[in-house]
C-alpha cells in the first residue's frame, strides 16, 4: 500500500488531535489522555511505515505536496510536505522510539497529579517533531521548529514548583531561542533571494538545482558566496537545537524534566532535529564546494564545530556524577559526531547514526529513568551502586546501550554507525582535525560509560534508596528490551551489506577502503579507554557515596575543570547576562530620569507660562471645563488650580494659534 | 446617500449610548453595565454589516459619506471603509466590549465609566473612518477627554499624574500636527486626505508648498509626524505611556493598548504615507533608527520593570515599533526594484500585527488585572510566585497569550511578525537583524515574567487565590480562540486587506 505526500499530514495531526483530546480532557482523564496519545502514536506510526515503503520504491524521488497558505500580493505564501527517505526513515524512528517512551511513562509517571496534562505535552512534541519532518517549506519547518521547543519547555519546566526546573525551561527556550534568530534570518534571506521557502516545488523550490546555482553564483560580504551565508544562519538554529558548541549549555540542563523527556526530546528526536535540518537543506550547504576561492565553506565550519563538540561533550561527561547528566554530555558528543558526518561529506553516516542514536539513547534514558524510579528519585551515581542484581533486566539492557553508545562493533548498532562517521573523517581532504578528535572523543566515552556502568551497577548499594531497589514492572521493563533489542538489530542495517546507504542515498555507497584497518584502531581505543576507566573505577569499587572519585584524586584540577563543565555557564552570565542585565538598565534608567527629564523640564517652562497667562484665563473657558469637572468632583478629587489650567490652557493656546494661523494663511493665499 | 449610513451609525451609535447613559442618572449599576456592554458591541455588530457589503477586491473607499459641512473652509464630512480600516473597526469591536466586561466589578459609579468609555469608543472609531482632516482631528483630540477621566478617576494611586501627563504630552503632538495641516490647507485649500495624496502622488503638492517657502515642507511633515509619533508612540516619545497605561483601570489599558495605539499607526499609513513621500523617504534613516529603538530599547525596558502594567506596556511599545520599522524600511527602500513583494509583506505585516498585537496585549493586560484582583491590588513580578499551582486554568490562558504575544508560529503573533521581518529583511536586511534583538528580548522578558507568576514556589497567599470565573473565561476565550484561528488560518484577515495593500504597492511612491 502506498501513500501519496498529501496524505503525509496524517502523521503530525494524529498526535495533535490527542493532544487537543488531553487538553480538554478533565484533570482525572488519566485514561483516556494517556489513551489517545498512545493509540494516536500507534497509527502514526503506521502511516509513517506506510510512507517509508512509498519512499523506497523510487529512493531518488522527493514526492512535494504544496498548498497556498494565505494571500500575499498577487500570489500566495505556500507551504508543503514532503516524502523521501529522511522524512521516512525519521518518522519511522520517532513513532516508533515515541510509543515505547509514551508507554513506559504510563508507569513512571503514574503518580504524578498532572498525569494527562504530561501526555497533553508529550502529544503536542511529537505532532510539532513530526510536521517538522514532513515540512516542505523552511518556513512551515520553522513554524515546527518553535513548537517543537515550546513543548521542550514545557516539558523541562514540568515540576514547575522547583525553582532549578523553572529556570532550566526558560534557559533551554531563550538558548536555543539565540540560535533560532539566526535560522529565522537564514530563512528570510532565502526567501528574499530565491522568491519561495519551498524545498521542492517542480524546479523552483529553493534546493532545486536552479536556485542553489543561483545562490552559490551571488557573493556576499568577505566574499562570500550567497550559499554560504544562508547555509550558515540555517546552522545556527541547528547549533541552538541540537546543543552543539557554543549554545549547548541549555541541555544538561534541561534534564530538569521527567526522565521520559529526556529519553524523547533531549535524546532521540528533538535534539537531532538540528541534524536533520542540516540534512534536509543539505544542497545549499554543500553548494559552496564547487567554489575554490572562497574564505570558508559552510560544511567546514560544521565539521569543525561538530568535531569540538563531540570532544568537549565527551570530556565533561567523564567527570558527572548525576547519571542523567553523564548521558546528556554524551549526547551533545554524539550529536557533535553527527555534525561532524555531516561537515566531512557523508550525509548518510550522520542519518545512521542519528537513528541509531536515537534507539539506543532512549534506552539508556529509560535506563535510567527505571534505576531512578527504583531509587526513589536518587540521580547521583556515587549513592547507587549494587543494582547488577536488584534490576536484571535494567542491568543487562542498560549494559547493551553503553556498548552501543561506546560503539563495539559487530553486534552493536552504535558500532557501525560511529564506524561510518570515523572513516568520512578519515578521508575528508581539508584537515586531520576532526578525525584526530573523534579518535579521542572514542576513548573518553569508552571511558566515561566504563566508570557510568561499574559506579551505578556494581559494588554495594551506598544509601538506603540503592539498598531497597527493585525492579520496575513490565509496563517500564519491556520497552527496555524492545528499544535494546533494537539497538542490536539495526547493526543489521549496516551489516553485512549497507543495506541502509543504498536506501539513503542510491549513488553513494561506502567506501569499504581501509575500513578494516580502521576498525581494528577504534576496536583498540574502545579497550584502552574502558582498561583506564577499570583500572580507576572498576579495579576498587566505591565504597562509600562520600570517597572521593578516584580521578579526582589523581588529577583534581582537571577534574574540577570538566566537573564544573568547563565554565561556560559562569562564562556566559559574567559575559552576556552581565551584558544583558547593563543593556536593560541602560534602556530603563535612559527613560525614567534622561528622557522624562527633559519632558518634565518643558513641562514646567509650560507650567511657567502658563501661571503668567492664568489670570487671562480663569474666567474664559475654564469656566465650561470646571463645570464638567465639578460634576466628578463628588468622587472625591481635588484638582489644585495650577494643574486644572495646563491642559484647557493648552487647548486654548491651540485653538488660538489655529485660528490666527488659518486667517494668516488665507489672507497670504488670496493676494 | 442612497444606502444607510453604515459608517456613521458606527461611529455615532457608541456616542448616542453615551448620551443615554450620560442623561439617565437614576439607572440601576446593572443596567447601566448591561447597557454599556450592548451599546459597545454595536460596533461588532455593524462591522460585521459593514464587512457584508465589503468588497475586498476594490482596493478603493467604500461605503463612502460624503456631506458638505463647512463650505467656507471647503471641509466635507467624509467617511469611507478600506481594508485597512475595517480590521480596526474589527478591532475595536472586539476589545471595547471585552474591556466593558473586563470592568464589570467597577464599584465606582459604573454608569459614568461607560458612558466616558462609549464615547472615547466611538471617538477612536471617527479616527479610523475619517477621510477629512478636520473631523479627523475633532475625533482625535476628543479621544482624550473621555481617556483623562477614566484613568484619573479610577486609575491607581499613580493615576492623577499619569493622565496629566499623558494629556498634555498627546495635545502637546497634536498641536503641531494642527499646524502643520494649517499650513497644508492654506497651500492646498483642502483638509481632504485623498485629495492631499492625489496632489502628493502626481506632484503639484510639492510645488504648491514649495510656494510657501523652503522651511514650509519640512516643518508641515515634523509636526504631522511629531503628532503621529507621540500617539503611537515612536521612541522617544514614548514615556507618557509606561505611567498610562500601568495607572489606568484595566478596561481601560486594554482599550489603550489595543485600540488607541493603532490610531498612531493607522494614521502613519493614511496620513503620513499617503501626502508626505519625499520627506519620509528623505527622513527614513534617522526614523529607522527610532524605530529600532523603540524594538530594542523598549524590550530591554521591559525586562528591568517589577511593576507587571508597566512592562506590558513597553512590551507594546516593542510591538508597535515593528510596525514603525517597517513603515520606515518601506519608505527606505521604496526605490529598489524588487520592492513590489516586500512591500506587500511589510503592509500586510502591519496590519496583522496591530490586530494581533490588540488581542494579545489587551489579553495580558486582563491577566494581569485578574492577578491584581486576586491579590488586593498587587503588581510587582516580586509579590506572586506558584500562581499556576493554584489557577491552572488561568495559567494556560494567559500561557497562550503571552506566547502570542511572543511570536510563536501556531499562533498569530508570529505571522504578522514574520511579514514584518519578510519585508524589512527585503528593504533594509541592517535593520530586521538588529531587530531580532527585540525578539530576542520579549522572549525573556515575557518567560521572567512566566517563571516569576507562575513558577516556583507559591507566593503569600497565593494558595488561596481562586481560577477564573466563569464571567472572566467569557471575557478571556474570545480573544484566545481568534489567536489560534489567526494563527492557522491567517487568511480569515488577510483577504481582507491584501489586495489594499497589493495596490499600494504597485504605485510605490
Amino acid at each position: 500500500m502506498t501513500i501519496t505526500a498529501q496524505s503525509l499530514w496524517l502523521i503530525p495531526a494524529l498526535p495533535l488531535l490527542a493532544a487537543g483530546i488531553g487538553a480538554l480532557t478533565p484533570r482525572n482523564g488519566r485514561g483516556l489522555a494517556s489513551g489517545a496519545a498512545i493509540g494516536a502514536m500507534i497509527l502514526s506510526f503506521i502511516v509513517s511505515c506506510l510512507a517509508l515503503s512509498t519512499a523506497l520504491a523510487d529512493p531518488a524521488a522527493h514526492l512535494a505536496y504544496n498548498f497556498s497558505w494565505f494571500d500575499l500580493g498577487t500570489s500566495t505564501l505556500r507551504l508543503g510536505f514532503l516524502l523521501d527517505p529522511l522524512t521516512a526513515f525519521m518518522c519511522v524512528m520517532v513513532t516508533f522510539v515515541g510509543t515505547l517512551i509514551f508507554v513506559f511513562s504510563l508507569g513512571y509517571m503514574k503518580e504524578d497529579a498532572n498525569f494527562k496534562q504530561f501526555f497533553c505535552f508529550l502529544s503536542l512534541f511529537a505532532a510539532a517533531m513530526l510536521g517538522l519532518l514532513v515540512a516542505n517549506s523552511l518556513l512551515l519547518l520553522f513554524i515546527c521548529w518553535e513548537l517543537v521547543g515550546l513543548a521542550s519547555y514545557l516539558l523541562i519546566g514540568f515540576w514547575f514548583h522547583k525553582p532549578s526546573a523553572a529556570a532550566a525551561a526558560k534557559k533551554a527556550f531563550i538558548t536555543t531561542r539565540i540560535g533560532d534568530l539566526g535560522l529565522l534570518l537564514g530563512l528570510l534571506w532565502l526567501y528574499h533571494s530565491t522568491g519561495s521557502s519551498l524545498f521542492f516545488d517542480g524546479g523552483n523550490g529553493c534546493l532545486e538545482s536552479g536556485m542553489i546555482s543561483s545562490l552559490v553564483g551571488q557573493s556576499v560580504c568577505g566574499g562570500l558566496a550567497l550559499s554560504t551565508a544562508i547555509g550558515l544562519l540555517i546552522f545556527c538554529g541547528a547549533v541552538g537545537k541540537s546543543g552543539q558548541f557554543p549554545l549547548h549549555v541549555w541541555l544538561p540542563d534541561a534534564m530538569e524534566g521527567p526522565t521520559p523527556v529526556s529519553a524523547l526530546i533531549h535524546a532521540a528526536t528533538m535534539v537531532a532535529a538540528g541534524v536533520f535540518l542540516v540534512a534536509r537543506v543539505y544542497p545549499l550547504m554543500e553548494a559552496d564546494k564547487v567554489l575554490a576561492a572562497v574564505p570558508v565553506h559552510a560544511l567546514t565550519v560544521v565539521a569543525f564545530i561538530g568535531a569540538i563538540t563531540a570532544l568537549m561533550g565527551a570530556l565533561i561527561a567523564c567527570a558527572q556524577n548525576d547519571i542523567k547528566r553523564v548521558l546528556a554530555f554524551s549526547t551533545v558528543s554524539q550529536l557533535g559526531y553527527m555534525m561532524l558526518a555531516l561537515g566531512v561529506g557523508s550525509w548518510t553516516a550522520a542519518i545512521f547514526h542519528l537513528l541509531t542514536h536515537a534507539f539506543f539513547k532512549a534506552l539508556l534514558f529509560l535506563g535510567a529513568g527505571s534505576v531512578i524510579h527504583a531509587a526513589h528519585h536518587e540521580q547521583d551515581i556515587r549513592s547507587l551502586g549494587g543494582l547488577s542484581r536488584k534490576m536484571k533486566v535494567t542491568f543487562i539492557t542498560f549494559s547493551i546501550g553503553t556498548m552501543a553508545l561506546v560503539g563495539v562493533p559487530f553486534l552493536f548498532s552504535g558500532g557501525w554507525s560511529k564506524e561510518a562517521i570515523l572513516h568520512a573523517a578519515h578521508g575528508w581532504p581539508t584537515s586531520p582535525i576532526p578525525f584526530f578528535a573523534a579518535l579521542a572523543g572514542v576513548v573518553l566515552t569508552a571511558f566515561y560509560n566504563t566508570r557510568l556502568v561499574s559506579e551505578t551497577f556494581f559494588g554495594k548499594p551506598r544509601s538506603h534508596a540503592s539498598e531497597h531497589a527493585h525492579e520496575n514492572p513490565a509496563v517500564m521493563t519491556v520497552p527496555l528490551v524492545i528499544l535494546a533489542a533494537c539497538a542490536m538489530l539495526l547493526s543489521l542495517l549496516a551489516w553485512p551489506t549497507p543495506w541502509l546507504q543504498h536506501q539513503l542515498e542510491p549513488t553513494a555507497l561506502l567506501e569499504e577502503e581501509g575500513g578494516a584497518t580502521l576498525l581494528l584502531i577504534s576496536v583498540l581505543l574502545i579497550a584502552i579507554g574502558a582498561g583506564v576507566s577499570w583500572f580507576f573505577y572498576g579495579r576498587k569499587l566505591r565504597l562509600t557515596a562520600e570517597a572521593a572519585d578516584p580521578l579526582q584524586s589523581a588529577a583534581p584540577g582537571v577534574f574540577a575543570a570538566l566537573a564544573n563543565r568547563l565554565g561556560f555557564d559562569e562564562l556566559y552570565a559574567a559575559t552576556v547576562g552581565q551584558l544583558n542585565t547593563a543593556v536593560a538598565i541602560v534602556a530603563d534608567v535612559f527613560d525614567r530620569y534622561i528622557l522624562d527629564g527633559a519632558i518634565r523640564l518643558l513641562a514646567g517652562l509650560g507650567e511657567m507660562t502658563g501661571m503668567v497667562n492664568r489670570s487671562v484665563d480663569e474666567d474664559g473657558l475654564n469656566g465650561g471645563f470646571d463645570t464638567v469637572s465639578e460634576s466628578l468632583r463628588g468622587t472625591g478629587f481635588r484638582y489644585s488650580h495650577a494643574q486644572t489650567g495646563r491642559p484647557q490652557g493648552y487647548l486654548r493656546t491651540i485653538a488660538v494659534a489655529f485660528t490666527v494661523l488659518v486667517l494668516l494663511f488665507l489672507l497670504g493665499g488670496s493676494r | 446617500m442612497n444606502h444607510l449610513p453604515i459608517l456613521s451609525l458606527l461611529v455615532f451609535t457608541p456616542w448616542i449610548g453615551a448620551l443615554v447613559l450620560g442623561t439617565l442618572r437614576k439607572l440601576s449599576p446593572g443596567t447601566a453595565r448591561w447597557l454599556g456592554l450592548l451599546f459597545s458591541l454595536s460596533t461588532l455588530a455593524l462591522g460585521f454589516v459593514a464587512l457584508s457589503s465589503f468588497s475586498a477586491a476594490n482596493p478603493g473607499m467604500q461605503l463612502v459619506e460624503d456631506l458638505p459641512w463647512i463650505t467656507a473652509l471647503n471641509v466635507h464630512y467624509r467617511l469611507g471603509l478600506d481594508g485597512l480600516s475595517l480590521v480596526l473597526v474589527l478591532l475595536t469591536g472586539l476589545i471595547a466590549p471585552m474591556a466593558l466586561l473586563a470592568s464589570w466589578r467597577v464599584e465606582r459609579s459604573p454608569r459614568q465609566f461607560n458612558a466616558l468609555f462609549l464615547v472615547l469608543q466611538g471617538a477612536a472609531l471617527g479616527v479610523f473612518l475619517a477621510l477629512n482632516f478636520v473631523h479627523w482631528f475633532v475625533f482625535w483630540e476628543l479621544s482624550l477627554i473621555p481617556a483623562f477621566f477614566l484613568l484619573k478617576i479610577w486609575g491607581g494611586p499613580g493615576a492623577a499624574r499619569a493622565a496629566y501627563q499623558f494629556v498634555i504630552y498627546t495635545i502637546g503632538g497634536s498641536a503641531f500636527m494642527l499646524l502643520g495641516f494649517a499650513a497644508l490647507y492654506a497651500a492646498t485649500g483642502s483638509f481632504d486626505f485623498q485629495v492631499l495624496a492625489t496632489m502628493a502622488a502626481d506632484g503639484s503638492l510639492t510645488t504648491k508648498l514649495a510656494g510657501l517657502g523652503h522651511f514650509w515642507p519640512q516643518a508641515i511633515f515634523l509636526g504631522v509626524l511629531l503628532g503621529l509619533a507621540v500617539k503611537v508612540p515612536l521612541y522617544p516619545f514614548h514615556t507618557w505611556l509606561p505611567p498610562a497605561y500601568a495607572e489606568a483601570p484595566t478596561g481601560l489599558s486594554m482599550f489603550l493598548t489595543g485600540v488607541m495605539s493603532k490610531m498612531g499607526v493607522h494614521g502613519f499609513l493614511r496620513i503620513l504615507w499617503p501626502i508626505f513621500p519625499a520627506q519620509l523617504h528623505a527622513a527614513a534613516t534617522p526614523l529607522l533608527w527610532l524605530a529600532l529603538g523603540g524594538v530594542v530599547l523598549g524590550a530591554f525596558a521591559a525586562l528591568r520593570q517589577t511593576d507587571m502594567k508597566r512592562m506590558v506596556a513597553y512590551s507594546s511599545i516593542n510591538h508597535l515599533s515593528y510596525c514603525l520599522l517597517a513603515l520606515f524600511a518601506l519608505a527606505a527602500g521604496s526605490t529598489s526594484p524588487t520592492a513590489g513583494i516586500e512591500a506587500v509583506s511589510a503592509f500586510n505585516g502591519i496590519a496583522l500585527q496591530m490586530f494581533n498585537h490588540g488581542l494579545s496585549a489587551a489579553a495580558l493586560f486582563f491577566c494581569v488585572g485578574v492577578l491584581e484582583d486576586r491579590s488586593g491590588g498587587k503588581r510587582s513580578l516580586a509579590d506572586f510566585g506558584g500562581v499556576r499551582t493554584a489557577m491552572p486554568v488561568f495559567a494556560g490562558l494567559c500561557g497562550i497569550a503571552l506566547f502570542s504575544s511572543l511570536g510563536l508560529p501556531g499562533l498569530n503573533g508570529f505571522v504578522g511578525e514574520f511579514l514584518l521581518f519578510r519585508g524589512i529583511f527585503g528593504l533594509t536586511p541592517w535593520a530586521a537583524a538588529i531587530a531580532t534583538l527585540g525578539l530576542l528580548a520579549t522572549a525573556l522578558f515575557l518567560l521572567t515574567f512566566w517563571q516569576r507568576v507562575f513558577h516556583g514556589p507559591q507566593g503569600s497567599g497565593v494558595a488561596k487565590f481562586r481560577d477564573l470565573s466563569g464571567w472572566e473565561i467569557v471575557t478571556l476565550v474570545p480573544a484566545i480562540a481568534l489567536m489560534f484561528v489567526l494563527g492557522v488560518y491567517p487568511q480569515l484577515l488577510v483577504q481582507l486587506f491584501n489586495p489594499l495593500f497589493t495596490a499600494w504597492s504597485a504605485h510605490l511612491p
